[in-house]
């Protein structure tokens, strides 16, 4: 019985298996001692013994090479569209470990209808001749995605969106452009209409103008004759002078909209941008806290990963009845002592109690003369000094609005990173003439402390130097932790159970 | 009387009032399309006074006895048979005179006998079905009155009533000879296949509506996923080589777009496998060992546009839902041109599949709530089966009649189970 089977198969697959076999009625007549039995029998003695000697997958190779029949004009590799006889192969060396392999794996006759085309049996798996992504495509299919978001916030957002005034301090450094460029690219992707205020210190200056030029954003760029300094505390009073004056703009011009405060360094979700449209008049979001310090050593760290910390979280703190009830303010006691005063400190940078970034307002607050103005906001030309924190502009803390289901999302990330203000960096970093000689850098690791180093490898590196400090370990602590997750998956793919993959 | 007279107006304007402000209250306010498939507006229709349904009682080695064995078939995506009994046993249309019933059913549970894996093993369901049928025509003379012609009959396993998940073998052993007169519901439909009945009603595969319920994220996240997948592409374990697996259509997909930054495609299975549908415009739904399955309904509940890979399947409650117009059909030759295909649809047109995805009904009609609501599964399967009466009186026959062949089928089926 299984020898007649087994004859049918063959014929079968000689006869190209891709259209229905209607043919092996034919062939289920020939007899068992024909010679033509005897010989495809030896053929398929010799089959199992090289399968036996060479393993399953090599000497399909062998058949492919010496039988190569009538190929498929289907792209696939060789591969994949096995030769027929190679078939016998499996009905000995199934992999029958589970009872659903299949033991008779051969395409029998489909007796459905003739006018069906769907057809039992091995397909060749289509593979187009250059199975890569199309740019064109990849762009219409921005497009609709564009537009299933546009017409997703016509339905689900706010109905009247209005504009967002982003305040941002700024001046001229090594990181400037890492960071501004990131906070620019944020706000050129937001769906509503933007003003863009920047502030910088140290008056306005061409490196900066030309950077945020390139963003297309309505900007209003305006200076502070103010130099930087170099110690923390004194840049976060001066930061907090430059919002104020940038809300002193919004009341000349009487601008119109949603006042957020956009620090350079730090990292916005969209998410952010949709939920402020829902303060009415003063709102608070939560600001997660990425401070971890930057000289911990190995064991210490790994010991953090385990125990999962968790991060930092500055922002309004809500009650049973989503009522805001207190503050969440960073906890400054694990860095005692150890925190960065200056800016060349190679310890954690903190952020404020309460960061101006968490922070949004209606700009009709800032307004002289306002309809339905409330009364605990206070007149910013009566503040001449810093504001501590913004909640020194209004009266009334209480009036605050906490955003974000009630402070419990985290739609923005505060860090401070630095370079050493002795690093000097070429402006709009391109090197201008370019240098005569290049040095190949060496292959050592990068030393701790900066070697004395001819003056135009430094113009080359001192970009990177700095770097080395903060993020190194960080950097490759991300790493391995990536890798390792990428092991864990691979080994799960081979796992597979046919009850969830099955349909 | 006067005053009466001017009351009575003045509900009458009330009550128009009221009946205008419900459709707005009710539901979201995303605007949904009405869905008529090519039986007409018939998602919402009520079977409740359309049918009487008579449940036989089966001794509980049948059903109940299965079931305690293992309860494992309650969460499968083959649970329906069970929901089904259930919803019946206590539904307005039940009736207890089974004289004046238009549908007999049969509650055996045929796909309850499963692997440690969690896989039903069919082995044992032709012989389990044969014995029912042999015992509801010994006991009650409705079975030989028309042979089954007035009788549903749940076989929700990969081929149906063909009881086989090789397709191979289900095309070999063919529909069970028995139920050749019966109405079948099942999940499997293929056009021009053997195991799929003419007059069949095809079900969705059971997914748990609670589960789903918890997953839900808000309507306002955008959908920045393309087209998302996840399952298997190569069973390595059934099918090392490729090419019968799907009938290599999954593996085109992954070998085509496997490096498509458009295309999030992988064999993980993600704890945020729910969330990220609800962010994905397409949700690739390609056919596996069977053509069916449950990613359509998951696909429909979280509004992801269903791009439907399986040539000449037949989807659920195909008369009364317009899949054409809800979902992407791709042939199965066409995989490799998926991102042209998909990319060039109009916005317009996907912003209408869409709507029609958030219309409520629709989703309803795919799910198998506990306890069943009104516009459910359970009350389209009962849509259907009104759709189907009167009974024409040529099924009805004179005594002694006989059309079916007892002793056909394999050798084995014919063994008492």
């Amino acid at each position: 019985m299984k020898l007649s089977a087994l004859h049918q198969s063959y014929l079968s697959r000689r006869s190209n298996s891709f259209r229905s076999s209607g043919q092996l009625d034919s062939s289920s007549d020939t007899g068992y001692k024909s010679p033509a039995a005897v010989f495809w029998l030896l053929l398929h003695g010799l089959c199992c013994l090289i399968s036996l000697v060479l393993g399953f997958r090599f000497s399909r190779l062998i058949f492919f090479f010496l039988f190569s029949t009538s190929s498929s004009n289907l792209y696939t590799p060789p591969f994949r569209s096995a030769v027929e006889l190679a078939k016998t192969l499996d009905v000995h060396s199934v992999l029958s470990s589970t009872p659903f392999a299949n033991n008779l794996r051969m395409p029998f006759p489909n007796k459905t209808a003739t006018n069906s085309r769907v057809v039992v049996g091995r397909h060749g798996i289509r593979i187009r001749p250059w199975p890569h992504p199309d740019p064109v495509e990849v762009m219409k299919a921005h497009r609709i995605l564009e537009r299933v978001q546009k017409e997703q916030r016509l339905q689900f957002g706010s109905k009247d969106p209005r504009a967002i005034i982003v305040v941002t301090p700024t001046y001229v450094r090594t990181f400037q452009a890492l960071h501004l460029t990131g906070v620019m690219q944020s706000l050129m992707v937001v769906p509503y209409d933007l003003i863009w205020i920047v502030v910088e210190a140290g008056g306005v200056s061409n490196e900066t103008a030309s950077l945020i030029a390139k963003s297309g954003l309505k900007t209003i760029h305006v200076g502070l004759n103010q130099l930087m300094s170099n110690s923390w505390d004194e840049r976060h009073k001066l930061e907090s002078k430059m919002r104020l004056h940038a809300l002193r703009i919004v009341r000349e011009k009487k601008l119109d909209g949603i006042v957020m405060f956009a620090d350079d360094s730090n990292m916005h979700s969209m998410e952010l941008f949709d939920e402020i449209q829902n303060v009415k008049w003063f709102g608070a979001v939560s600001v997660g806290i990425l401070a971890t310090s930057a000289n911990i050593d190995e064991s210490s760290a790994r010991k953090e990963e385990e125990e999962n910390p968790r991060m930092p979280i500055q922002g309004p703190a809500c009650n049973a009845s989503n009522k805001l009830a207190g503050w969440h303010t960073f906890n400054t006691l694990p860095f005692a002592g150890k925190s960065a005063v200056s800016i060349d400190d190679r310890l954690t940078v903190l952020p404020r109690k309460l960061e101006w970034s968490g922070f949004v307002l209606n700009s009709r607050l800032l307004w002289k003369i306002g309809d339905n103005k409330p009364e605990w906001i206070k007149d910013i030309d009566m503040l001449d000094g810093d504001v501590g924190s913004p909640l020194g502009l209004i009266t009334d803390p209480s009036m605050v609005e906490p955003l974000g289901s009630c402070g419990r999302q985290v739609l923005l990330w505060w860090l401070r990173v630095e370079a050493r203000t002795d690093s000097k960096f070429p402006p709009r970093w391109i090197i201008d003439p370019p240098l005569d000689i290049t040095i190949p850098s060496k292959r050592t690791p990068w030393p701790d402390a900066p070697p004395e180093l001819p003056a135009k490898e430094k113009l080359e590196r001192g970009i990177q130097e700095p770097i080395v400090k903060h993020n190194t370990k960080t950097r490759m602590s991300r790493s391995k932790h990536r890798s390792k997750r990428k092991h864990e998956t691979r080994t799960d793919k081979q796992v597979s159970t046919r009850h969830s993959e099955q349909n | 009387m006067e005053i009466w007279r001017w009351v009575f107006i003045g509900i009458l304007f009330l009550s128009d009032f009221v009946v205008k402000i419900e459709p707005f209250k009710l539901g979201r306010s995303q605007p949904t399309e009405r869905i008529s498939g090519s039986a007409g507006d018939v998602l919402e229709d009520d079977p409740v006074g359309r049918l009487k349904v008579f449940v036989y009682e089966l001794p509980s080695k049948y059903n109940k006895k299965i079931l305690q064995k293992d309860q494992r078939c309650l969460n499968h995506m083959f649970a329906a048979e069970i929901y089904m009994h259930r919803f019946l046993l206590s539904s307005p249309v039940r009736t207890l005179n089974p004289e004046e019933a238009d549908w007999f059913y049969t509650p055996v549970y045929t796909t309850c006998d499963l692997t440690p894996n969690g896989l039903p093993l069919p082995f044992k369901s032709p012989r389990m079905m044969r014995s029912a049928i042999q015992l509801i025509s010994s006991n009650w003379p409705y079975w030989n009155r028309t042979e089954g012609a007035d009788h549903f009959f749940l076989v929700p396993h990969d081929f149906g009533a063909c009881f086989h998940y090789q397709e191979e073998k289900a095309i070999e052993r063919g529909i069970l000879p028995l139920l050749q007169r019966a109405t079948l519901v099942q999940t499997f439909g293929q056009r021009n296949h053997v195991c799929l009945k003419e007059g069949s009603i095809i079900i969705p595969p059971y997914a748990p509506p609670q589960k789903m319920q918890t997953h839900l994220i808000p309507e306002k996240t955008p959908r920045s996923i393309f087209v998302y997948f996840r399952g298997l592409f190569y069973d390595v374990g059934n099918d090392p080589e490729g090419g019968y697996y799907a009938r290599g259509a999954r593996a085109a997909v992954w070998e085509n777009f496997k490096d498509n930054p458009l295309f999030d495609i992988s064999t993980e299975h993600p704890t945020t496998y729910y969330e990220d549908m609800q962010r994905a415009v397409f949700c690739l739904c390609p056919l596996g060992w069977a053509p069916w399955s449950p990613r359509l309904v998951e696909a429909v509940i979280f509004g992801c546009i269903p791009v439907i890979i399986a040539d000449d399947i037949v989807l659920p409650f195909a008369d009364a839902i317009p899949w054409e117009e809800i979902g992407v059909f791709v042939d199965e030759k066409d995989v490799p041109n998926l991102d042209t295909i998909l990319t060039s649809i109009p916005p317009e047109v996907i912003l209408r599949k869409q709507r029609l995805l958030a219309n409520p009904s629709m989703k309803q009609a795919m799910l198998f709530p506990q306890p069943a609501q009104p516009g459910d599964a359970f009350h389209q399967v009962l849509n259907g089966l009104a759709r189907k009466l009167p009974h024409d009186k040529s099924v009805y026959f004179k005594p002694g009649e006989r059309v079916l062949n007892w002793t056909a089928g394999p050798v084995g089926d014919l063994k008492p189970w």
